[in-house]
């Protein structure tokens, strides 16, 4: 079923699936808890952290249940037995000290209370010492850069993009199963290792979240944050951007793999490998058709967003590329600003996030799609040398 | 009694403001009364209320299924974004500014607002500043995209349709200034004598503190925008790291006037229920004085929690322990408001006509927004819950079934002293029932979208989030719909009905009720003999 929740667990094997249940009777709202799609609670912790906030909240809700049924059990009892149409006749009071002490001095001592688990799980919560490993997040609109800072992926860093084809989203082929909630390279952590995220942004404020891992901290520009879990399953865990940072704020997902050790090991290996025989040679003298097809790849993953697959734009906040007068004019002006970006508005800097290859791929691309028929090519050894200018 | 020597105004409301000066649209534009700006206040906005919730119904209508159907996502977020700013400032505010005008000089036996001209001018800063914001969607780029709390660096890749929402923002700031020292003035220096501070009408309580929340918070606002202005504009780099400023900055000083306006806007509600919950119950107001207490705690402990809206922003833990405590703090003044309204219906002889309908369901849904923000005090639950469906159900309880359910509970017990007639009850009970059932399907299921982990301010959704989506589309529609029915009643009592008498309810009490219905156009010219029969508590 396409709707199932994030998580690989199931409803029934809740510890409080059965107190999620009397919750939604007693409310009277709907008597099939157990159905994904019509989840009434959290999402099942997969940390032992979330495992506390999901017990913290499910306290909280049967105390303000409570309050609120000893509220307006007193008012239903005026609503029927002190009504004006069966003849009662309003008594005379409207003051006692003793009562209006009582009501002051009982929510003090709940509020005191519940103050306790709620000081011990934040306490908990912020504990970022003695992790296994830490990673690197960086918030870009619209996707995430993930980068292995310790641990053996030291070095290890990718780019984590939403996969979902734009035909779903615009309603023209079926939705898949994690519409919306999937991505090309998800972040893959070991299991039951503590993992350290430090969070940052490259262009607004980003907000990376995993509901099953209870973990939501901003990515501010500018700063460093950090959050860390301990994953105790294996599985994929989804999330979104938190924090509303544009236009695509919706299609920016978050993706952990959870995999057993041997797993992460093979994982890491691979990685180490690709990223060996993917690393371009600086010196290579590009061919333009070659170039074209990597300049269309990168264009694809990194520009179309705003600047739209036909190069049209959304003006005025995302220009035309086609027939752009930078795009079309001298071939400096138009490596500078796809490297720095422009300040004050969407265009981020790209020099940092990709390599001399994809840049003069993607701008060469750019200065011979749609009707930008320059039949320039431009070389990485040109991007190399504007490099630090 | 004063009032008698207007009885022969009664009825001729028009008439009796002919002879004063100007007539056609130049009386309302020169207009000094305060019953004339309340007037104008409370259409403006009603106005506002049914543009902000037009563009609702354009959200509602985007997130019914998943997928992007009828709006692009930029466009959304101009949407949310315009729909909250027109909202707080343009909607609820205003519409308690109108009571304000309105009903304190009757409360407290005054001639008029302490200054009548800056009055007039305060409401007509108003409609620049809805024009402002709502032509901001037709410049270049659009309004702006931000949500209506504008953070940067967001707010600074924005184009014009920004700067005009800042100029509104400074716009209705004035407004609200001026109104303040009126209110304040007013309340401080203008009533009849005999009725002492502790004998005032809670409403007028209400409003003081808030119009002091107002004189501390909306400059802070403005400087908050200024800054942003000018980081925009001229280079400079409060909240930009790479000139040394810092980001959440911006949200410290949004927060610090944002959560006071929490309590601007829920405050006069509480003033108004505190007004119809008696009347309606034939008792007097339970713990008047705790009441005033509460109100001015509620205020004052309003400056010290606005971080708790930043918990997941990397403040230190000390802090988040702080905020967290002082926020659950405040539960226990507002505890002390709905103990006191409950004990005020224990034993009363109560009837249900609209106005206390409505005072019941504030009651009753303000106090489920009053519960889920203690569950979202916690630091820790809030760290699951910030920025996710919860938090909109959340301040949609407080806001709407709070502020607004409120405002018609004062609309409907004060029509029949505006208008002279009753209004039509079958008509007003309908759109009570309509509210209440369609505001309930609207919002209730966004708890557990939000508790699924469904982000706000998206404009498309995972699929396991449709149908609580398509559920609460359909009650926001209905909610929305049914509001036109207040226009219905509110026409059909001005153009006639059951004559109402100078007290139409038999245990309202208060100085507006000694007056002949509709309030002649000048009234307490001298001031009215203190009853304290008439007192609140």
């Amino acid at each position: 079923m396409a709707r199932h929740s994030n998580n690989k667990g199931d409803t029934s094997r809740s510890p409080h699936g059965a107190a999620v249940l009397t919750l939604a009777g007693l409310l009277g709202v709907f008597s099939n808890a157990a159905n994904a799609a019509w989840e009434l609670n959290l999402q099942l912790p997969v940390t032992a952290l979330a495992r506390r906030v999901y017990d913290l909240h499910t306290l909280l809700t049967w105390v303000i249940f409570i309050i609120f049924v000893g509220v307006f059990a007193v008012v239903t009892w005026s609503i029927i037995f002190h009504r004006k149409s069966i003849g009662h006749k309003a008594a005379d009071f409207h003051d006692n000290t003793a009562v209006e002490i009582a009501w002051t001095v009982v929510p003090t001592l709940i509020l005191i209370a519940i103050a306790f688990p709620a000081t011990s799980a934040l306490v908990a919560m912020r504990d970022t010492s003695q992790s296994d490993l830490t990673i690197k997040a960086t918030g870009y609109q619209w996707k995430w850069g993930y980068e292995y800072v310790t641990g053996d992926a030291a070095g290890v860093k990718f780019m984590s993009v939403l996969s979902t084809p734009r035909e779903q989203i615009d309603n023209k082929a079926p939705k898949g199963e994690h519409y919306l909630l999937e991505v090309d390279h998800p972040l893959v952590v070991p299991v039951g290792k503590k993992v350290r995220m430090l969070l940052t942004a490259t262009d607004v404020i980003h907000n990376w979240s995993v509901p099953a891992f209870a973990v939501k901290t901003d990515a501010v520009p500018g700063f460093l944050r950090d959050t860390w879990f301990r994953a105790e399953k294996e599985g994929t865990y989804r999330g979104q951007c938190s924090e509303l940072c544009g236009k695509d704020h919706g299609f920016m997902p978050v993706v952990v793999e959870v995999v057993s050790a041997e797993k992460y090991a093979a994982w890491v290996a691979e990685q180490k490998k690709a990223m060996a025989a993917n690393a371009d040679d600086p010196a290579k003298v590009w061919k333009l058709d070659e170039l074209l097809a990597r300049g269309e790849k990168v264009y694809t993953t990194n520009c179309a967003a705003c600047h739209q697959p036909t190069g049209a734009g959304l003006p005025p906040v995302f220009p035309a590329l086609d027939g752009s007068k930078i795009v079309k004019g001298p071939k400096a002006a138009h490596l500078d600003i796809v490297m720095k970006g422009k300040p004050g508005t969407a265009m981020a800097p790209f020099g940092a996030q990709l390599s001399d290859t994809d840049i003069a791929a993607v701008v060469a691309y750019e200065r011979n799609a749609w009707s930008n028929k320059l039949g320039e090519l431009i070389q990485p050894a040109e991007v190399k040398a504007l490099r630090g200018k | 009694m004063q009032a008698a020597q207007h009885a022969g105004d009664a009825g001729h409301h028009a008439d009796d403001s002919h002879g004063h000066g100007p007539t056609g649209i130049m009386r309302w534009i020169t207009t000094t009364n305060h019953k004339d700006i309340g007037t104008m206040y409370l259409w403006f906005s009603f106005a506002m209320f049914l543009v902000g919730g037009a563009m609702s119904l354009v959200i509602r209508a985007e997130l019914m299924s998943p997928g992007l159907q009828y709006v692009a996502p930029e466009f959304y977020n101009q949407m949310l974004t315009l729909h909250a700013l027109i909202m707080v400032f343009g909607a609820i505010m205003p519409a308690f500014v109108g009571f304000a005008n309105w009903m304190i000089p009757l409360m407290i036996g005054a001639p008029d607002m302490a200054f009548a001209r800056m009055n007039n001018w305060s409401f007509w800063l108003l409609p620049p500043a809805a024009i402002l914001l709502t032509t901001s969607l037709f410049v270049p780029g659009g309004a702006a995209g931000t949500g209506w709390t504008l953070y940067p660096p967001l707010s600074v890749q924005m184009g014009i349709g920004m700067d005009m929402a800042i100029f509104a923002v400074h716009i209705l700031g004035m407004s609200s200034i001026m109104g303040s020292i009126n209110i304040i003035t007013t309340i401080l220096n203008m009533r009849t004598p005999g009725m002492t501070l502790m004998k005032m009408p809670l409403f007028c309580w209400t409003w003081l503190v808030t119009a002091f929340l107002l004189i501390a918070s909306m400059p802070i606002l403005a400087g908050a925008v200024t800054m942003l202005l000018t980081d925009r504009h001229f280079g400079t780099s409060f909240f930009n790291a790479a000139g040394g400023g810092d980001p959440v900055l911006f949200q410290h000083i949004f927060w610090f006037f944002g959560h006071p306006e929490v309590y601007i806007i829920a405050l006069p509600a509480f003033g108004v229920v505190s007004h119809v919950i008696p009347a309606f119950s034939r008792k007097h107001l339970f713990g008047y004085t705790s009441m005033v207490y509460a109100i001015a705690a509620i205020g004052l402990i309003s400056f010290f929690v606005w971080a708790h809206h930043m918990y997941v922003t990397g403040i230190p833990l000390t802090g988040q322990l702080y905020f967290m405590y002082a926020t659950m703090l405040i539960a226990i003044p507002t505890g002390v408001k709905v103990f006191n309204w409950v004990t005020t219906m224990w034993r009363g002889s109560l009837s249900f006509e609209t106005p206390m309908l409505f005072a019941l369901g504030f009651l009753v849904l303000f106090t489920i927004g009053g519960l889920t923000g203690l569950v979202l005090a916690m630091t820790a639950v809030d760290i699951q819950l910030q920025d996710t469906y919860y938090v909109v159900a959340h301040f949609h309880y407080v806001m709407v079934a709070g502020a607004l359910f409120s405002a018609y509970a004062g609309l409907y017990y004060w029509l029949p002293k505006w208008t002279g007639h009753m209004y039509h009850e079958g008509l007003g009970k309908l759109h009570f029932w309509l509210s209440m059932i369609f505001f309930n399907i609207a919002f209730f299921p966004q708890h557990f979208l939000g508790l699924a982990g469904m982000p706000r301010r998206i404009p498309d959704y995972a699929q396991q989030f449709a149908d609580f989506n398509m559920i609460s589309s359909f009650g926001s529609f209905g909610f929305g719909f049914s509001q036109l029915l207040v226009l219905v009643v509110v026409f059909k009592a001005m153009k006639g009905g059951v004559k109402a008498e100078a007290r139409p309810w038999d245990g309202a009490r208060g100085l507006e009720w000694t007056v002949p219905s509709p309030a002649p156009h000048h009234t307490f010219e001298d001031p009215p003999k203190f009853d304290p029969a008439e007192a609140h508590g």
